[in-house]
């Protein structure tokens, strides 16, 4: 993490679906003995009562940025909010925004692309749902906002496992996983969560994008957070293997692409530019490692909806496989459109 | 563009950086304003720093948290706070409590009116007070940006998003609505109560012609204003947001529409703030890297008044003579200059 980066206060912003288990795992984030100081910006007061922290009432005021873009959307009370918290510094070590049950994590997020200030001072460090194990599976069905919350997520607290037998659990890992296989996914009961697992995650930190694999290749590194010991063995073959029914949500997907051949980066930045202008209402997340034609060095990019920002991160090491992966998560994804276009940004 | 490098030797501007008395606050600084005889400098958080002509400094204690609004009218200050007051300070330095907000919500926005009228605003809600008579309060669609009150103290200005609604406090049902899309934050209206002018949250400043209610645009600029300050008698308002000072025109009766902005005192750094000498076409502007300079309107001549090499300049104001300039950084290290 660059010295900037490390100065800017991370902001967690914690999504769920009503009745999910927001608030408990909020009070267990502050009244654990960590020994640090939040400023939590809630929708409403009341049910949190910790006198440590500050607690700040938001409205939820989302607007459109005047710059042609139809899906920058900002909330303007983040924006006010971040600017007050700012004559207080060093009164708190991190911020948490706790979004209504309805909420679009995409404004959240956005404000923290778009908005000069808020950059200059704090960084996006994860979007992390709690979902409720019992009831996650209709709410796929019937609630577009609880499924938004899924595909965004980096880090999915799927909640109330004492509620549902073995089956059930496993059915809705399944439905979760169809949507977004790339959160990390931790079983609780209560939100019983390790605050390692939910906080400072740096989801959105460049530096920080080791490799894009589906969380339950890693499984059995749930509580870990180092370089992960993958050999660039073929991981297709090891998407059936793991015991895990296979569901395929009709309008929410994820898309992975990948090409141990180089790429050109004067085809693929203004491809990949153009498809989240022209497709990124659809679009939600998008993340990316690649490796360029004539260059030694990584190039990772991320973005939400229509914004992008990417960056080289590091020297290929030895002996790493120099591959590209992509992978987009979103709402009916063009997905030959991708395929084909992303086929075309490879040096021939 | 104008090459400038403000060196200590340097021949081509004048200097009179030797003649502020340096000041340390020791507190972070969001504004400063004079009443009477002593500048106060308003901090981040709690205080009130006086500061006198001798660089004396006294601190009071205004709010139990972050200071987030503040506006004087030279005889006293109003401040809001993140603990739900609106408290006045006077040039003794008393403290009176004139509003608690009964959720305690963030106080956004505050104005004042040299009449004795203040107002304030959380969340919503825009709230009028003057003298003995009743407290009214005017709800708008979404959260108030900012408050101004026109030159005559009788009509308050409500910026929000989506535009701005116009309110005479005293008059039932007088709301009325300025529409122009986006999140509007600063509003100000001109000395000669012709013109309303909006910073919006985008790198822009809105204006109405409040005869018509024509729309001026006002764009161009590479970051977000944050600071506007009218000229003597109204003929320009001079803002932040560009590496020069923009001076939009407002001497004629069609304001600044169809006409370009003058851009004076160039520096490779952004203008962070400006004010405008109360008497004389002159200015004070504080910049991103620390700079203070004080330009005059008709030729743009500068004189350099701190150097470069510190925190953004977060303060500037006059006192109503002229003969004062008080500043400071985001910091607090700051200066008072006697012309």
């Amino acid at each position: 993490m660059s010295e900037a980066t490390a100065q800017k206060i991370p902001v967690t912003v914690l999504t769920g679906y009503l009745g999910a288990g927001k608030t408990t795992l909020l009070n267990r984030i502050l009244s654990e003995n960590h020994g640090k100081k939040y400023a939590v910006i809630v929708n409403e007061f009341g049910e949190i009562g910790i006198d440590n922290d500050l607690i700040i009432g938001a409205d939820e005021e989302v607007f459109e940025m005047n710059n042609g873009c139809i899906c920058c959307t900002v909330r303007g009370d983040l924006v006010r909010i971040m600017d007050g918290l700012m004559k207080r510094k060093g009164k708190f070590d991190a911020i948490i925004v706790e979004t209504t049950g309805l909420a679009d994590p995409a404004p959240v997020a956005q404000t923290f692309f778009v908005d000069e200030d808020v950059q200059k001072n704090a960084r996006l460090d994860a979007v992390v749902t709690v979902a409720d194990a019992k009831w996650l599976s209709d709410r796929l069905k019937d609630a577009p906002e609880a499924k938004n919350q899924i595909a965004f997520a980096d880090v999915i607290v799927l909640n109330k496992t004492d509620l549902v037998t073995k089956a059930e659990l496993a059915e809705v890992e399944a439905r979760i996983r169809a949507i977004n296989p790339y959160a990390k996914l931790h079983r609780t009961e209560r939100c019983a969560v390790a605050l390692a697992d939910v906080l400072d995650r740096g989801a959105f930190d460049l530096d920080r994008i080791l490799d894009i694999e589906p969380d339950f290749l890693n499984a059995e590194d749930h509580d870990h957070d180092h370089d992960h010991h993958h050999h660039g063995h073929d991981h297709h073959d090891h998407d059936h293997g793991h015991g895990l029914k296979h569901y395929h949500d009709e309008d929410m997907q994820s898309l992975s692409l990948k090409t141990d051949k180089p790429l050109d980066p004067n085809v693929f930045m203004p491809w990949l530019q153009n498809l989240v202008q022209v497709e990124g209402g659809k679009i939600l997340r998008s993340k990316g490692i690649l490796a360029f034609h004539d260059d030694d060095d990584r190039y990772v990019f991320q973005g939400v909806h229509m914004m992008l920002e990417g960056n080289h991160q590091r020297k290929w090491k030895d002996g790493e496989p120099r591959e590209s992966r992509l992978v987009f998560i979103g709402r009916e994804l063009p997905e030959e459109l991708i395929r084909t276009g992303f086929e075309s940004c490879i040096v021939s | 563009m104008k090459e400038f490098t403000p060196a200590p030797d340097s021949a081509s501007i004048v200097s009179v950086t030797e003649r502020v008395k340096p000041l340390a606050l020791g507190m972070g600084v969001t504004s400063v304003h004079f009443l009477g005889p002593r500048a106060a400098f308003v901090g981040g958080e709690e205080n009130v720093a006086f500061v006198d002509d001798q660089g004396e400094i006294s601190k009071v204690a205004v709010h139990s948290g972050g200071i987030l609004s503040a506006a004087s009218d030279g005889k006293r200050l109003v401040m809001g706070g993140d603990d739900g007051k609106v408290v006045s300070l006077d040039a003794k330095g008393e403290v009176t409590l004139l509003a608690t907000d009964p959720k305690r919500r963030w106080i956004d926005a505050v104005a004042l009116h040299p009449d004795g009228a203040y107002a304030w605003s959380a969340g919503k809600t825009a709230f009028f007070k003057s003298g003995k008579s009743e407290e009214k309060s005017l709800d708008v669609p979404s959260t108030v940006g900012g408050l101004a009150f026109a030159p005559k103290g009788q009509r308050l200005a409500i910026a929000h998003y989506n535009g701005a609604t116009l309110w005479f406090p005293n008059m039932a049902g007088s709301a009325e609505f300025l529409p122009w899309a986006g999140s509007h934050l600063g509003v100000t209206f001109s000395p000669d109560n012709k013109f309303l002018v909006t910073t919006m949250h985008e790198s822009a400043l809105h204006g109405w012609r409040l005869a018509d209610n024509r729309h001026m645009r006002m764009t161009g600029y590479p970051g977000r204003v944050r600071s506007m300050s009218w000229s003597a008698g109204g003929k320009a308002l001079a803002t932040s947001g560009a590496d020069t000072v923009i001076l939009w025109p407002f001497a004629s009766k069609d304001g600044p529409m169809g006409k370009e902005p003058a851009m004076l005192a160039p520096l490779q750094a952004r203008v962070s703030v400006v004010a405008c000498h109360p008497k004389n076409d002159i200015f004070a502007a504080g910049y991103s890297d620390g700079t203070v300079l004080m330009v005059r309107l008709e030729d743009g001549a500068e004189i350099l008044v701190r150097r470069n090499g510190t925190p953004p300049v977060a303060a500037i104001a006059w006192n109503a003579k002229g003969t004062l300039l008080a500043f400071a950084d985001e910091n607090g290290d700051g200066g008072l200059l006697e012309l």
